[in-house]
Parts: C-alpha cells; structure tokens; sequence
C-alpha cells in the first residue's frame, strides 16, 4: 500500500466512441492541494471519476496508492457534483448509512456533523437543506473513513461568498491534517493560492502544469493561451 | 480468414443446393402429411441453427465479461442477429407447416411458445444493443442479458410445458420418430442441417468482420479527429 | 457482507416508509389493474373463480415493473449510487440488499391485491392461505431477482421506460406460467398439487438468484 496517491500514465477513457481523457499523466504525492482547471468539456469530472474508481480506464495505466482501485476505496472521499445523499432522509440518517458501509463507528457522524457546522440541521430531511448544505453534507460523507486522498469536484460551484470562505478555510485545516486534495475549480483566483499545484486539462490531456506557490497571474495567462487560444 | 472468405461460401451454397435437391427430387413424401411436410427438413435445421447461435452468445459473453476480450464481444453481438433471423424463420416456417395440418397459424404449443420466448429475449437484445447508450457499459448489459437468456432456457422450456393442460396435445404427430421411417429422410435432415450450420458459420464470420470493420473505421475517425485538433 | 446488505435494505425500506412513493403507486395501479383486467375479462359469475390466479399475477408482474424501477430512479437522483459505489461495499452485497427491498415491497403490494382479486372474484383463499403464501413469496423472489438486475441495467439505457418491460417480460415467462399454475392448484387442492410448478419456481429462483449475485458488479460498475 505504499506509492503516492495518484500515479496514471497515459490514462485514457472514451465515452461512446469518442475519447474524453486521451491520455492524462498525473503524479500527486501524499499531502498535496492540486487544483485541476479546464473548460466545460475538457475531461475534468470524468478524470475525477476515473480516479474515484467510479469508472475503468479505457487504457493505460492508474495506480493508487501503489495498488489497485479495491484496495484503494478505503482511502479515497468523493465529492460529485451532486451530494450523492438521499433527498427524503435526515443529514444524520445519510451520514449513519456510510458510516455503516464504511465500518466506521457512529460517533464519527456526530464529530463531523459538528465539524461541518451541521449539528442544528442534523434531524431534517435532505430536501430541505440549502446547496451550501448539502455541499457540506457530501463533504462531511467523503471525510467519514478520514480517506487519505479527497477528490472535489466543482466544490465551489453554487457557494455564496460565505460559504465559500467556509469551504476555504475546511480545506486549510483538512491540508493541515495531512489529506491530500485534489479538486476541479473554473474560480482559479480564489484556490489557486492553497494550492500546491496546479494542472490544466484541455482536450482529455494535462496540457500546462506547475508546482510551488503558483502565482494565480501566470496560471490565468496560461490558461488563456491553451484553452483559449 | 482465408477459409471463411474463399471456400466457406462455396462450400456452404453447394451444400444447400444437395440439401435442395434431396428435399424436392429425392425424398419420399411423408404419408399422413403430404408434399408440406417437406418444409421440415429446412425448419429443424433453422431451430438447431437458433440454439447454437443463442449458446454461442451466452458462451462469448461469458469470455467478455471475464475476459474483456472485444473479440468475443463481437462474436455475440453476430450469434445474437443470426440467432434472431433463424429464429424468425423458424417461427415463418411453423405456422406455414401447422396451417394446412392443423387447421391454424398458430397453437399455444409447448415448443411453439418457447421458440417465440426466446425469439422475444434475443430481439430485446438486439434493441438493447441499438437504444442502450454508451458502447462499452452496453456491451456488458448486453453479455450479462446473453448470459440470462441462456440459463432461461432449460427453465422456459420445463414451464411451458406446465401449459399443455389446457391446450389439447395437437403435436404428437409433428416430430415423430415416425414421420422418418424412410432412410432418405434422415440423410435429408442431416445434410440440411450440415448446410444450415455452414450458412451459420458464414453469416457469423461475415458479421463478425463488418462489426470489426466499423470499430476500426471509428478508430481512424479519431485518430483523424485528434490530428486534426492538434494541428488547429 | 451480510451486513452491508442489511445496511442497503433498510435504508431503501425507510425511505419508503417516510415517502410511501412506491407503496402508494401499487396500490392505485394494483386496484386498477384488477379493476381492469376483470372488468375486460367480464367472466359469468360462475366462471370468475377461474380467472383469479391469472388477474393475480398479471397484476403483480405490472405492478412490479414500476415498483422495482422506482428503486435504482431512487438511485439515480442526486448521484447516490456513486456515493455508494465509492465505498468498499461488494457489489454482491448491494445486490442482495436491493434484492430483499424489492421482496419486501413487493410481498406487500401481494398482501393488498389477493383479497381484492379474492373480493371481485368471489375466490375463497381464507382455506388455502399458507400454500398461497408459499407460492406468492416463491414468484415474489423470482421476479425481483431478474428485475433487480435488469432495473440496473434499463435505468441508465435511454428509452428506460420501454426496456425494462421488453428485456424483463419473456424472460420471467417461467414465472408468469409457474405461479398462475402453482396458484391453481393451490386453491383447487393445495400445495401438493402444485408439485411441477412449484419446483419450477424453486429452479427460477435458486438460478437468478445466484447469477444475479454473480453478473450484478458487471450491470452497476462504468
């Protein structure tokens, strides 16, 4: 079990024929934030995908964790676009149902309903939860088994400006924690500065990549010149 | 390939010309039936011809779904449409021998239910084939409905035989070990058969190859497709 | 493994219970079903007895195909079955779960349509109750075997509507002919009469029960 979190070599999934990822190569190693900038269509939910072990790799090469994606799913929280929480049961209910298929003791739920700012909100339906809560709730479901790696996808999208910040500064203490994070963002002003890399997806391929404190300017410059251009 | 491309057909179309000949000029005329009866040696052979190709699709699922090999995906895909056309004539022929015999198209008969059941399972294969969605994740629905379909059959065909209850047994002169007194008979019905399983081959090796010949097609599209979003 | 199943089964047993979404369209559409289906059939009094096991299971297979497809849409909403593919749950497991759901829910919908076919159709099934149930139950598993795999399968096909009835329907023909049979003699001489299609629908079961388990990883995993 020992390896970095993500290594894939020429990674390739089609969809109906035509090639959504055509062949992505991505190293993180255990503790870093990567942010993954694309356009609609680029690939980016489907990498993610890819890398939650949701769907197989038409061809090339993932590896986990050093290991192969069964093994791995003990390690890995998964953030969809959606919560991937039932809408007619309680945020607590949600939250017990994972824990169960996770094997992790429900005192867990509580300490991250907490964590998550959920506790008051923790006995209604889903149905009735703000998308900054359900946000939270699915966040909350990923973290359950305290995975190793956090996949996001599009964490940002639907937040108003308070919970943003709230979900910045989660993920400043989930780094410090130790998780390694890997999450898709169109808002790169606003993430690009937690993060300790950052890799443009364009065309089912990393096109730009680049590690250290990355200077938000020079990845909006990049970004233009290969995605826009 | 050389086989299936140069002596196959020929071979299976000379064959089909004995299997006609010793049909129309050689066999004698079964008594209590008459001249339709002679439709019986190109009807059974359809029937053999369906079960082969039905257990050919379960077979090749079997290695799909375990294997990943896209070979055996397309093998099933072939046995499946070859199975649904002989199956079709199996069900064409029938009621052409059953009219002028028993007086109807159609009976509710044991084998005569079963053959549209599964004619009914492999057409939903077909369609689920064509309407599923995304290639890949279809191609296994579709071995794991091949696989199904196969393992209902010894079912199917215990339970319709639950309903000769109420349907008087019309049948028990239709099959009959003696309708093939004659030797000419079973030599007929063996060498159509042999013809009706050479057809099969050939069909499937055909398909099989417009099958692969699309994926390569779809294949060289991309490849032109991601030069061409290179280059712009 | 058995406790993830467990896990699976109640929680799709209570959604169900706090929505009462499935369990409130079989009983409109059971009723109807029965409503309509005697009313085409417009038996002589006399006659009606003898229709009963078959409006019985028409109804149920009917009624099933929505109920069951209602599960994996349950699924589908919000993305929930990636969260709980995401786990390290055996697919084996979430079949077995879905599975019992479907068992319970549909032995349910049994429970209201028999006395009703047994009202309208002037059917005394009081007498023969405990065979009855043996064979309902023995339908009940072998339907929803099948039709857990293939909902699976139909609820990510585009035309899901159609395909789950056309892939579904000839394939449970055992089913459809072992239950109104085994049902017949059930009320006419009870269960050892029923003996061929009683063991016709023990075969059903045990075969798509067991490939079921073993071809569900193949129908939820891209």
């Amino acid at each position: 079990m020992l390896g970095p979190p993500i290594r894939a070599e020429g990674l390739r999934r089609d969809y109906a024929g035509t090639p959504v990822l055509a062949g992505v190569d991505l190293l993180v190693e255990a503790g870093e934030l990567v942010v993954l900038l694309g356009s609609n269509g680029a690939g980016k939910t489907t990498l993610l995908r890819v890398l939650a072990t949701l769907l197989r790799p038409s061809g090339g090469v993932l590896s986990l964790f050093g290991g192969d994606a069964r093994a791995a799913r003990r390690r890995i929280g998964y953030v969809g676009h959606e919560s991937g929480c039932y809408a007619d049961l309680t945020g607590a209910e949600n939250l017990e149902f994972h824990a169960a298929l996770h094997g992790v003791p429900s005192s867990r739920v509580s300490e991250l309903l907490e964590w998550t700012g959920l506790s008051s909100a923790a006995r209604r339906p889903l149905r009735t939860y703000s998308r900054g809560m359900s946000q939270r709730l699915a966040l909350a479901r990923a973290l359950l088994h305290r995975p190793d790696l956090l996949l996001l996808d599009e964490p940002y999208s639907g937040l108003d400006p308070g919970a943003a910040a709230r979900l910045d500064a989660l993920l400043v203490s989930l780094r410090a924690a130790g998780h390694t994070i890997l999450l898709t963002t169109h808002d790169l002003a606003r993430v690009v500065p937690l993060s300790t890399r950052v890799a443009i997806l364009h065309r089912g391929r990393i096109a730009w990549t680049q590690a250290g404190a990355v200077d938000p300017v020079v990845v909006a410059s990049a970004y233009d010149a290969v995605v826009v251009a | 390939m050389r086989f299936t491309d140069t002596i196959l057909p020929w071979l299976a179309g000379a064959l089909m010309l004995v299997s006609l000949w010793l049909i129309f000029m050689v066999v004698p005329t079964e008594a209590s039936m008459g001249f339709v009866q002679r439709i019986f040696y190109f009807h059974v052979p359809c029937a053999w011809a369906t079960f082969l190709c039905f257990f050919i699709v379960a077979g090749a699922s079997g290695v799909y779904l375990w294997k990943g090999s896209k070979a055996a995906d397309r093998l099933a895909i072939a046995s499946a449409e070859v199975g649904v056309m002989f199956c079709t004539l199996v069900l064409v022929t029938g009621p052409i021998w059953a009219r002028p015999i028993w007086g109807v198209w159609w009976t509710w008969d044991p084998r005569l239910t079963m053959t549209l059941i599964l004619w009914a399972i492999y057409a939903g294969y077909i369609m689920l084939r064509a309407f599923g969605g995304e290639d890949e994740a279809v191609a296994r629905y579709a071995a794991v409905l091949g696989i199904i379909g196969v393992l209902d059959i010894p079912i199917i065909r215990v339970s319709v035989r639950l309903l000769q209850g109420i349907h008087p047994a019309v049948l028990t002169t239709k099959e009959g070990e003696s309708g093939l007194v004659d030797p000419w008979m079973k030599i007929t019905l063996y060498v159509s058969a042999v013809a009706m399983m050479l057809v099969t081959w050939w069909l499937i090796a055909l398909r099989v190859r417009a099958e692969r010949m699309s994926g390569e097609v779809a294949e060289l599209r991309r490849a032109v497709e991601a030069r061409e979003g290179a280059s712009a | 493994m058995i406790r993830d199943a467990i896990t699976i089964v109640s929680k799709d047993l209570r959604i169900e219970w706090r929505t009462k979404e499935s369990l409130a369209s079989f009983v409109v559409l059971g009723v109807l079903l029965v409503v309509v289906f005697t009313v085409a059939l417009d038996p002589p009094p006399d006659a009606a007895p003898m229709l009963a096991p078959s409006v019985v299971w028409a109804t149920f297979v009917f009624t099933g195909l929505l109920g069951v497809q209602r599960g994996f849409v349950l699924e589908r909403e919000n993305d929930c079955l990636a969260a709980v593919l995401a786990s390290p749950i055996d697919p084996a497991a979430l079949y077995v779960g879905k599975l019992v759901a479907n068992v319970v829910l549909l032995a349910v919908m049994q429970a209201l349509v028999v006395p009703l076919v047994a009202v309208f159709l002037h059917v005394d099934v009081a007498r023969a109750l405990p065979g009855l149930a043996v064979v309902l139950l023995l339908g009940n598993v072998g339907f929803a075997a099948l039709a857990t795999l293939f909902a699976a399968i139909a609820v990510r096909a585009r035309a899901r509507e159609v395909m789950l009835p056309v892939l579904l329907l000839p394939l449970l023909v055992p089913v459809l002919i072992g239950g109104v049979k085994a049902t017949q003699a059930v009320l006419h001489g009870g269960l050892g009469a029923a003996q061929d299609a009683l063991s016709v629908l023990c075969a059903f079961d045990v075969v798509f029960v067991v490939a079921g388990v073993l071809l569900f990883e193949h129908v939820v995993r891209d």
